[in-house]
């Protein structure tokens, strides 16, 4: 790896310290807001298959939490 | 009697003891060590550990309980959602450290990790205790989705004759448990899932079709289901205790001793942040469950002749084995009601070894046998493992259902008042161990008092504050009151100089030696 080479002192980059980080902090937080500001999305519309907003946005923060955690992953075990 | 799906149920519990019991020869380790018996020996990788995972934190009693919760109490029910968001970036950021000091001093449980990281037995002792004293009833209530589908199956809701498939398939358990340890549910973790993803996924799109779409069944449930209820003045009502409810079990979760054993069972952090990754994969399934519970209303099956005698036995927890039998055939409701059984049998197999690690190694080896070899504290575990499940099926025979439910329900409010104690000590020496002991006991006997209002029917407190009621989990308040006592008691010792600092764990343990990819 790149960042390997330039920083060949050190034995491993510094991105590679398994630290979350404040980035890292974000990204796991972001989904957990999603599903804690009930308000937001206590409600029937818009609607998605005749699903009511209520129950789809709870349902799409399932894949989307996925996401975030992959991106905290990313920064975690490969410092980006 | 439904013959096919008897059949077809009666094949595939053969197919998973088999397996159990292969179980034993797979990824080979010393089963006289607790490390191995207890923990598989710490070496499931990426894809065992998400069924593993997976089959512990999903169990049966979820399949039944999460669409009976719709069913019954409507957008309430749902919670199980946000609980299920909430838990994975919570356990991605915290548990990780857990892992790494944990293999290091070869800790089996959180309070063997307590006790070292605060030389104080009688914190790990509180530990231990809270955690077999929240698992028992989990173990008791896994039975009850069990119970649920035999009697699905046609056999006679009371007396021995209804009972007898119960005891086999705990006696099938607690055999392979004894002889395999963590490797047998790691095993047959795999074989639920696939049963349970087919079950769901059969039923998530031929009962909509046959009712006529989503728009349809949504219009069949009463609007004040529908939506938790408005702010009503200065009272926010359910929808504080919905948000509370989610974030506290979302914390408790991750404090159960079987979700302990699981997370220590993997191979490495790397291990464990890759399959949080994909864990929220069962969380989909568990939104497509829960919404079972509005098709179950919609259909009407309690109005069904032929179902209506377990509506009468079981309310609404028949809502999913209901909707099998009214819409699959025979040896398709035998697929579904095996994936709930077996779908029992992986958490409360992890749940006893689980409880037997916590008692082996924080009561027997701390206070009873200091000097016993590893086959003894072995040997311990094993037999306590029997007890724990043999308890747990006792508990389920000899008392009413609603019993387990309320003391399961007390159980997640117990184990979160470990979080202090655990998660802090994961970060920092900075407590002092007497201060987290009393925080933990007063917080207990504050929450026990707050649950024994609603006679431990509810697991809600009214909290009034500068004006305003705001109802929330109890588990959660209770939590917020632990953690000003432990900091009030902390901060006092430390005035005083009186505060320990005995810490037998490496500090650069905590920080993860780089894994091979």
């Amino acid at each position: 790896m790149k960042i390997d080479s330039q920083h060949p002192a050190t034995g491993r980059s510094a991105g590679v310290r398994h630290r979350l980080g404040l980035p890292g902090l974000i990204y796991l937080a972001i989904p957990c807001l999603a599903v804690l500001l009930l308000p937001l999305y206590n409600r029937a519309d818009p609607q998605l298959f005749g699903i009511p907003f209520f129950y789809w946005w709870q349902i799409l923060w399932v894949p989307l939490s996925g996401f975030f955690l992959y991106l905290a992953y990313r920064r975690v075990e490969k410092g980006r | 009697m439904h013959l096919s799906a008897i059949v077809v149920f009666i094949g595939l519990f053969f197919l998973i003891a088999f397996l159990g019991f292969l179980s034993a020869r797979w990824q080979r380790g010393d089963l006289g060590h607790l490390h191995e018996w207890g923990l598989g020996g710490r070496r499931f990788g990426a894809w065992i550990t998400w069924f593993l995972i997976g089959g512990d934190l999903y169990t049966a009693y979820t399949f039944v309980a999460v669409p009976a919760l719709v069913f019954g109490a409507g957008a309430l029910g749902f919670f199980a959602l946000p609980y299920t968001v909430l838990v994975y970036p919570l356990v991605f950021a915290i548990l990780p450290r857990l892992w790494s000091i944990a293999k290091h001093h070869n800790f089996i449980t959180a309070a063997d990790f307590v006790a070292a990281r605060y030389g104080s037995p009688a914190l790990a002792l509180a530990i231990a205790l809270t955690g077999i004293v929240a698992t028992m009833p989990y173990i008791a209530l896994q039975l009850v989705g069990v119970e649920v589908v035999i009697a699905g199956l046609g056999f006679p809701t009371h007396g021995i004759i209804g009972e007898l498939p119960l005891i086999v398939a705990f006696v099938v358990l607690a055999a392979f448990t004894y002889t395999s340890g963590l490797r047998a549910p790691a095993a047959i973790a795999i074989v639920k899932d696939v049963l349970v993803y087919i079950t769901v996924l059969a039923l998530v799109i031929v009962v909509p079709l046959q009712l006529g779409g989503f728009a349809k069944i949504f219009a069949a449930i009463p609007k004040h289901l529908l939506y938790l209820p408005p702010v009503h003045g200065n009272d926010l009502g359910l929808q504080s205790f919905y948000i509370t409810l989610a974030l506290g079990s979302a914390m408790a979760l991750m404090l159960y001793p079987h979700a302990t054993t699981a997370v220590l069972s993997a191979s490495g952090p790397k291990t464990l942040r890759r399959n949080w990754i994909f864990l929220p994969a069962y969380s989909f399934v568990l939104g497509l469950i829960a919404l079972l519970g509005y098709m179950a209303y919609a259909a009407k099956l309690p109005s069904n002749p032929s179902l209506a005698p377990y509506f009468h036995a079981y309310g609404p927890q028949f809502a999913m084995p209901g909707l099998l039998l009214q819409y699959f055939p025979g040896y398709f409701v035998g697929i579904g009601f095996a994936a709930v059984a077996i779908g029992a049998l992986v958490p409360a197999a992890i749940m006893s070894i689980a409880a037997a690690n916590l008692f082996t190694r924080s009561i027997y080896r701390a206070y009873w046998r200091p000097n016993c070899s590893a086959g003894q504290e072995t040997q311990v575990a094993k037999l306590v493992s029997l007890v724990v499940k043999f308890g747990a099926l006792l508990f389920i025979l000899l008392l009413p259902t609603q019993f387990a439910i309320q003391l399961q329900l007390l159980g997640g409010i117990l184990i979160l008042q470990t979080l202090p104690a655990i998660v802090s000590g994961i970060y920092t020496r900075w407590f002092d161990p007497r201060a987290l002991l009393l925080a933990w006991a007063l917080a207990l006997a504050w929450a026990i008092w707050a649950a024994s209002l609603t006679s431990f029917q509810k697991s809600s407190y009214a909290l009034h504050l500068a004006g305003w009621t705001i109802p929330g989990y109890i588990g959660l308040y209770a939590l917020l009151l632990n953690v000003l006592l432990a900091l009030a008691g902390t901060l006092l010792l430390r005035s005083l100089r009186w505060h320990s600092t005995v810490d037998h764990t490496d500090a650069a343990a905590y920080e993860e030696l780089r894994q091979d990819a």
